[in-house]
């Protein structure tokens, strides 16, 4: 890491620490308020780097060539649209799904947690949907952890040379699960049960999340192999542009 | 082209069945969100717990956002994604029409 980049980091932990102490952090989507002030701000900052790291590869896709906005636009309106559908599950409440599979998979995961936070910026303000003081937590776990999966399993299936449409099933499918299962240990971190401590409160946290989000994530990796069907169709071009061209013959 | 579309329709039905059967299913079911169950059971690991910051809206709001204008808000996220997909996506198609064939 050169000295600008330790020095951008240093000013942007700083920022965000203050941001963290005036507020609290959310996460995708621990609710306002709901994480003790110490948490939100480690969880903060564990996300700095990421972000920098994310803001950086924009940055130099961008350089490289200016239209690779267009699938970058793409990408975070993806992320935009499917984090806004609300969806009823088999356990009768209703959650939604992250959409992060998709840039994680075209951009790689460090892109993925400025589009995130975009989306959780706007729904923490806005909706009171999530929150400003669990930001820290749920980019954490919505922007970098899931998608970091995402790109992991995807990465996995095309070295085992899995079918490339089931590849991208499996990414966003297990990167939205994935992002609940870090939701709960992040609740359960701060809220330990009296007996047996912080995994029997992982085992409740996601015995809330976990049913409720799996059939809602067979729904994203059903979208994301749509839109990556749609796009392989008709924008060729711009998916060589981006370093995506092995894949597509 | 023949073999594709019949993947992408049996791929949107597939989706929207996974969407709908539980509204059907569960005739009666409250659907609320499930980031509420997960604040439920923190209240039920403390033994109550109060927030120490409630939403920046809400306090300017002094109380809860109404749920119409909630799902406003949510249609206007919705909105800006679908547009700009919809107007790349659109950009795409027809610049296709004009690509020499491979």
């Amino acid at each position: 890491m050169s000295k600008k980049h330790m020095k951008l980091t240093a000013a942007l932990a700083g920022f965000s620490l203050a941001f963290c102490v005036s507020t609290t952090v959310s996460a995708m989507h621990i609710m306002e308020g709901y994480l003790p002030p110490q948490y939100c701000i480690a969880w903060g900052v564990l996300c700095l780097p990421f972000l920098v790291t994310g803001f950086l590869s924009i940055r130099k896709k961008l350089e490289e060539n200016r239209r690779n906005i267009t699938l970058l636009a793409m990408a975070g309106a993806f992320i935009f649209v499917i984090s806004s559908l609300k969806i009823p599950s088999v356990t009768g409440s209703c959650s939604h799904m992250t959409g992060t599979g998709l840039g994680a998979i075209l951009f790689g995961p460090s892109a993925v947690s400025i589009l995130g936070i975009i989306v959780l910026i706007f729904q923490a303000i806005l909706l009171a949907h999530g929150g400003l003081t669990t930001l820290g937590a749920n980019t954490f776990s919505m922007a970098i952890a899931g998608p970091l999966l995402s790109y992991g399993v995807y990465r996995l299936c095309k070295k085992l040379s899995v079918n490339r449409w089931v590849s991208v099933f499996l990414a966003a499918f297990i990167g939205d699960l994935f992002t609940y299962c870090v939701t709960s240990v992040q609740l359960a971190l701060a809220y330990p049960s009296e007996a047996g401590g912080v995994w029997a409160s992982v085992g409740k946290f996601l015995g809330v999340f976990a049913p409720t989000q799996l059939p809602l994530a067979v729904l994203e990796g059903i979208l994301t192999v749509l839109i990556m069907m749609a796009l392989e169709a008709y924008a060729k071009p711009e998916l060589k542009m981006i370093g995506f061209h092995r894949e597509v013959k | 082209m023949k073999k594709g579309r019949i993947t992408v329709a049996a791929l949107v039905i597939a989706a929207l069945l996974i969407a709908l059967i539980p509204l059907f299913a569960l005739r009666g079911a409250e659907f609320g969100g499930s980031d509420d169950a997960g604040s439920v059971m923190v209240e039920e690991i403390t033994g109550g717990y109060e927030p120490w910051f409630t939403p920046v809206l809400e306090t300017i709001l002094h109380g809860e956002l109404p749920g119409e204008v909630e799902s406003l808000f949510f249609c206007i996220q919705t909105g800006i994604g679908v547009g700009i997909i919809a107007f790349v996506m659109g950009r795409f198609v027809e610049r296709k029409k004009w690509m020499p064939k491979e």
